[in-house]
């Protein structure tokens, strides 16, 4: 909502400066977005000197003159006029300025192969006299100061620009943020004056509202106004106009306009002799259509509100009129509309058409239904004053009756929200010049809303009008009490951010990148997953949302592989989505590493990264977060992006129907479809609603401390067994074979090659035998040796290698 | 007894010299081998007169102890002197580099969350959580802004399906009403998480950060929003100071509804909090509307309360100095290394929001 302090002046009688007004503004929630100066299209034409004038090449009468514009440099303009010369002070258009004569916009043109940035102008030009022989010439004593200075002055009223929430369609004129200042004590709302204007005639246009299912129009109030002279506006209408930085049109549409912004009373102006026969307001069909002002056709659906007469439709309700009976300077009767039309009908229509209009924009959030004859009355005034003609009497057609909204407000409700209290008077005082009428009874107030005021309905949006205009200032700080009753976080919260730091702790860096992706890439990794599509996506490449975190670390980490990164640690936790119904998400932790370890150092060998970094990072990371890595089962299977023999998952437990975590490879065909290039790159993902919450206390984990001091021992083994044999197979078999007296076993050779059948490995393992009882003798350690040997030898078919 | 001496003083003076490990090892069993001229002195005791043997005995023991002294202090010398030698050959340039380091880093965006969480759990709220796919209905309806309210053309929504049924949702408001839906009064309750708007420009991004605060009890008012979010801004930007300002706004679902701004000024092109007079914007908040309560089943004539919500981003901006909101989620390898945190930098009550 944009005004100046002049007109806002017009309604309201204030000794305040400016400053204070704008300040007030904003307290009472009326924020002011800004308070200056606007640029207008005239502030482009600037005071300028003639530094230097040369010859056109190629013609003899334009000359190239350099000139001073109050700029670092110099801008050439090529000129025609007989009187341009060096020293000369004159007026001087850039491009884009539109010179007031002949409303020409300039551009920077060739003429006759010299380029001219601008143009000088005659007095002729500029509006300022009949002058048009030569350019300007500028008195030197006055001038020669101001090179740069706009040369048209007095225009520059500042403007202040309120951004109006919602609920306040009142402060959508300026009377209504008048009354709002003066109800805060900054002045006293003006009466509105009015003439008697004398309404002779009779309203012969005939207008009825038919009465459609949900129609959008209760109220048509309508004003014939014959003889009229449609002109361009005098110039007290236009600068108020303008100051807006809004273009003058024609008196009619300036004074509808006019009203609009001074009282929010949207107006329509009719050409009468273009209406055939008379006004029906009525609901559409489906696949009517009308050419509006905005030069458009448009075509309508079902039931929306339409103004029509016997040819067809005129102009939507509330909304936006049509060509078909639009006002001309050749007007010369006219029908003035006021109506009122309701707000949801009004939202719906503009939506379905995708419209937006001032009007729209006011009837949407709810016109005062009672100004209907204020602007009628108003506007025929203007327009008798200005255009001349005679006015009918007005023509009212209703379909409901009115209603007055009352309100029983307690007056001890205000202290119960507000928190701090003041006198009832006080309080009848503010709501009184907000415009409520009000009567007094013991403990309460009966309150009649102002018909203005469409968003207040209940007891609390009283307790809003008057904190507000009291105001907030006056709302004490209560300092918050230190008392917890809940957990900050439950068991899966703290999980969370263990987790998020536990990951980060091995090197990692955290990003967070958009729920949404490319389809395209998506679909790599989307797996069972269906794809969820945005209906109005920002982009076509973020179309879906993902199904998975890695299409955005794969796009990213490309990205930074261009950049010349090579050995980047990247992981994000958040939500992946499995449907589009709420809940139907996932929490995921996705980790890539790409490049080498120890790349360039001077004392460690350089090696790629490779699946068993992930898969140290991701059972650490477990194991950290206080989980059994005895209990883990790995599987060589994993989703189809990763390197289908260099991957696995894990389970906590070996029974366990799903996998926690992910860690492998990337499959070269993401690589290459991708583009992206880079000599080795691993990623893990890790499940966290697949993570079952130990149940214990971390007081109640701990058990005893049991340990042993009986010397252990230590023997090496190494079996021959087939290639598809699985190390953790072994293990487990070698551990099985006595839980008490083996305490670990470790590999520490895997060997395929020379002296070993080509289908077989050799594994060879380190197990570490201890008893909680005795010290083990020979004979108990030969007898524990040869059953690991024999078990392992029953059970994988596998030889011990002398 | 001036053997005893001549002999004492003849082997300290000997091994005063510069003598290797053989030397000491010969000296050694010349004085006490199994011919040595001390075992042979002490071999002499037994043939000695009593009173002679007495004077004599004490004598020799006294030479025995002083050049066994000696010796091991021979010994030990030489050891040493071997060690040092054998040490300097050993000598490495520790300016070397060290191996590498693989530091890694808290997004800025989850350390302003943690000093959030920590900062208003200290007075007694808990983190609630809502779903980022968010019925219309819980997005807007329930929060008073019907369909056909204008406040919803504030929101540029993301939709999943044509019917407009299912969304994205546009503020993190949704989980109050899950909340209160799930539980019974009283609440006191934040919601981080990540919100959705189709928005998309050098200030805005499709995704950003709010945080959602809700208290309701029985006498909760505005003095107590007031008290709450000085202390949170208080806290978060570690200032004793902040100059508030409350402006009346509007929001659907509160009422009465206010719009923070804190004072800042800008010194060399950065913005320093809680001085200066100029005003930046940065958050909602409001008394819960009744409607609102009424909706999710809490009785507005008992219950009242208020609730806010905070771009979590922009508090991080404003704090850590990060002045393009786009680069949060662009994943620039040098950008996180620059903004992110070490993860042992967690924010906690007792050691204090940041370093």
């Amino acid at each position: 909502m944009k005004f100046t302090i002049p007109w806002l002046k017009e309604h309201l009688e204030t000794k305040y400066k400016d400053n204070k007004i704008i300040e007030k503004l904003t307290d009472i929630g009326l924020e002011v977005e800004s308070f200056g100066n606007v640029i207008s299209e005239i502030d482009s034409f600037k005071i300028a000197k003639i530094i230097n004038v040369e010859q056109h090449p190629n013609a003899d009468r334009l000359k190239v003159c350099d000139v001073d514009v109050g700029q670092e440099s110099t801008v050439k303009v090529v000129c025609g006029a007989p009187n341009a010369r060096k020293d000369l002070l004159t007026v001087y258009a850039g491009p884009g300025s539109i010179i007031p004569k002949n409303k020409m916009k300039l551009a920077v043109s060739k003429i006759r192969g010299v380029t001219s940035y601008g143009m000088l102008c005659s007095e002729s030009e500029l509006n300022i006299s009949e002058e048009s022989e030569g350019i300007t010439e500028l008195k030197q004593a006055k001038y020669s100061n101001q090179i740069g200075k706009a040369f048209f002055k007095g225009t520059s009223t500042k403007i202040v620009d309120l951004s109006i929430t919602p609920n306040r369609p009142d402060c959508l004129g300026i009377r209504g943020i008048a009354r709002d200042l003066a109800a805060a004590g900054t002045g006293k709302l003006k009466k509105i004056s009015s003439k008697k204007i004398k309404k002779n005639s009779s309203q012969n246009i005939k207008v009825s509202i038919v009465k459609d299912k949900n129609q959008g129009c209760t109220m048509f109030g309508s004003c014939l106004i014959k003889g009229v002279s449609n002109k361009e506006s005098p110039k007290w209408l236009k600068d108020k106009i303008e100051s807006l930085g809004q273009k003058s049109i024609s008196s009619i549409v300036d004074i509808t306009n006019y009203i609009m912004i001074d009282l929010n009373r949207p107006l329509h102006a009719y050409d009468a002799d273009k209406i055939d026969k008379e006004i029906i307001v009525r609901n559409s069909k489906k696949g009517e259509t009308f050419e509006a002002l905005d030069n458009k056709e448009y075509q309508l659906e079902d039931d929306m509100c339409v103004i029509s007469d016997k040819s067809g439709i005129l102009g939507l309700g509330g909304i936006i009129g049509g060509t078909r009976t639009g006002t001309e300077f050749s007007t010369k009767n006219i029908l003035l509309e006021s109506a009122y039309f309701n707000p949801r009908s009004i939202r719906k229509t503009s939506k379905i058409l995708n419209l937006d209009t001032d009007a729209k924009f006011r009837f949407e959030r709810g016109i005062d239904p009672k100004s209907i004859e204020l602007g009628l009355t108003k506007a025929a005034e203007l327009i008798t004053e200005i255009c001349g003609g005679k006015i009918s009497k007005f023509d009212v057609q209703k379909i409901k009756k009115d209603t007055k909204s009352k309100i029983i407000f307690k007056i001890s409700l205000f202290e119960k929200i507000a928190g701090f209290k003041i006198n009832e008077n006080e309080i009848i005082k503010i709501l009184n010049n907000l415009g409520f009428k009000i009567i007094k009874k013991k403990y309460e107030l009966e309150l009649t809303i102002p018909t203005w005021r469409p968003d207040i309905t209940q007891t609390i949006d009283i307790v809003e009008e008057i904190v507000r205009i009291k105001g907030y200032d006056n709302i004490k700080t209560i300092e918050p009490e230190k008392i917890r009753i809940k957990d900050t976080l439950n068991k899966k919260q703290k999980l969370f951010h263990f987790l998020q730091r536990s990951v980060a702790s091995k090197g990692y860096c955290e990003t967070i990148t958009w729920s949404f992706t490319d389809s395209k890439i998506n679909q790599l990794f989307k797996e069972k997953y269906k794809e969820i599509k945005i209906v109005n996506p920002i982009s076509s490449d973020l179309d879906v949302l993902r199904n998975s975190i890695f299409p955005n670390l794969m796009f990213y980490i490309k990205k930074n592989l261009d950049r010349g990164f090579k050995d980047i640690s990247l992981f994000e936790i958040g939500p992946i989505f499995e449907g589009n119904e709420p809940g139907q998400q996932l929490t995921v932790i996705g980790a890539i590493k790409s490049g080498k370890i120890s790349r360039l150092n001077w004392n460690e060998k350089n090696r790629l990264v490779d699946v068993f970094d992930a898969k140290k990072d991701l059972i650490q990371t477990l194991v950290e977060a206080g989980y059994d890595k005895n209990s883990f089962f790995i599987r060589d299977k994993s989703p189809s992006y990763y390197h289908p023999g260099k991957s696995g998952s894990l389970y906590l437990d070996k029974d366990d129907l799903e996998p926690v975590a992910y860690f492998g490879e990337i499959h070269p065909n993401i690589l290459k479809k991708l583009d992206i290039k880079t000599e080795a790159l691993v990623i893990l993902e890790i499940y966290l609603d697949h993570l079952k919450d130990n149940k214990l206390k971390l007081k109640d984990q701990k058990s005893n401390f049991e340990y042993s001091d009986y010397q252990k021992s230590e023997r090496d083994f190494a079996f021959v067994v087939d290639k598809n044999i699985k190390v953790q197979d072994l293990i487990n078999i070698i551990t099985s074979t006595d839980k008490e007296l083996i305490k670990s076993v470790k590999v520490f050779d895997v060997y395929e090659g020379e002296n070993i059948p080509l289908e077989k490995k050799s594994i060879a393992l380190n197990v570490t035998i201890q008893s909680s009882k005795k010290t083990l003798n020979d004979s108990d350690l030969e007898s524990i040796n040869n059953l690991i040997i024999k078990t392992v030898e029953n059970k994988t078919g596998a030889k011990i290698r002398s | 007894m001036s053997d005893i001496k001549k002999i004492k003083d003849e082997y300290l003076d000997k091994l005063s010299g510069d003598l290797n490990i053989e030397n000491v090892n010969k000296i050694k069993t010349e004085l006490f081998g199994k011919n040595g001229t001390i075992s042979n002195l002490f071999k002499k005791l037994g043939s000695m007169e009593s009173s002679e043997r007495k004077n004599f005995a004490s004598d020799l023991n006294l030479a025995k102890e002083e050049l066994q002294e000696k010796l091991n202090n021979k010994f030990q010398e030489i050891e040493n002197k071997e060690i040092n030698s054998k040490l300097k050959n050993e000598k490495v340039d520790v300016t070397l580099p060290e191996r590498d380091i693989n530091q890694g880093k808290i997004h800025p965006v989850s350390q302003v969350i943690d000093e959030i969480s920590s900062i208003f759990s200290e007075i007694g709220f808990s983190v609630e959580e809502g779903p980022d796919v968010e019925k219309e209905y819980y997005n807007f309806t329930a929060l008073n802004t019907p369909d056909n309210h204008p406040a919803r053309d504030m929101h540029d929504t993301f939709y999943l399906d044509d019917n407009k049924e299912l969304l994205l949702r546009t503020h993190t408001s949704p989980v109050q009403v899950r909340t209160m839906l799930k539980g019974k009064p009283p609440f006191k309750i934040i919601a981080p998480g990540r919100t959705y708007r189709s928005d998309s420009d050098q200030t805005h991004s499709p995704m950003f950060h709010q945080v959602e605060g809700l208290h309701i009890d029985k006498d909760i008012n505005m003095g107590h929003l007031k008290g709450c979010l000085n202390y949170f801004i208080k806290s978060f930007f570690e200032v004793d100071k902040i100059k508030m300002r409350f402006r009346p706004s509007h929001f659907p679902f509160t009422e009465p509804s206010a719009e923070v701004d804190i004072g800042y000024e800008l010194k060399n092109g950065k913005i320093v909090i809680g001085e200066g007079n100029k005003w930046l914007e940065i958050l909602g908040c409001g008394m819960v509307h009744p409607n609102v309560l009424k909706n999710v089943n809490v009785n507005p004539d008992k219950y009242q309360g208020y609730a806010f919500g905070i771009g979590i981003d922009r508090l991080g901006m404003l704090k850590y100095g990060i002045n393009d909101l786009r680069a949060f989620f662009e994943t620039d390898y040098r950008w996180l290394n620059h903004f992110g945190f070490d993860p042992l930098d967690v924010p906690s009550n007792y050691r204090g929001l940041s370093r």
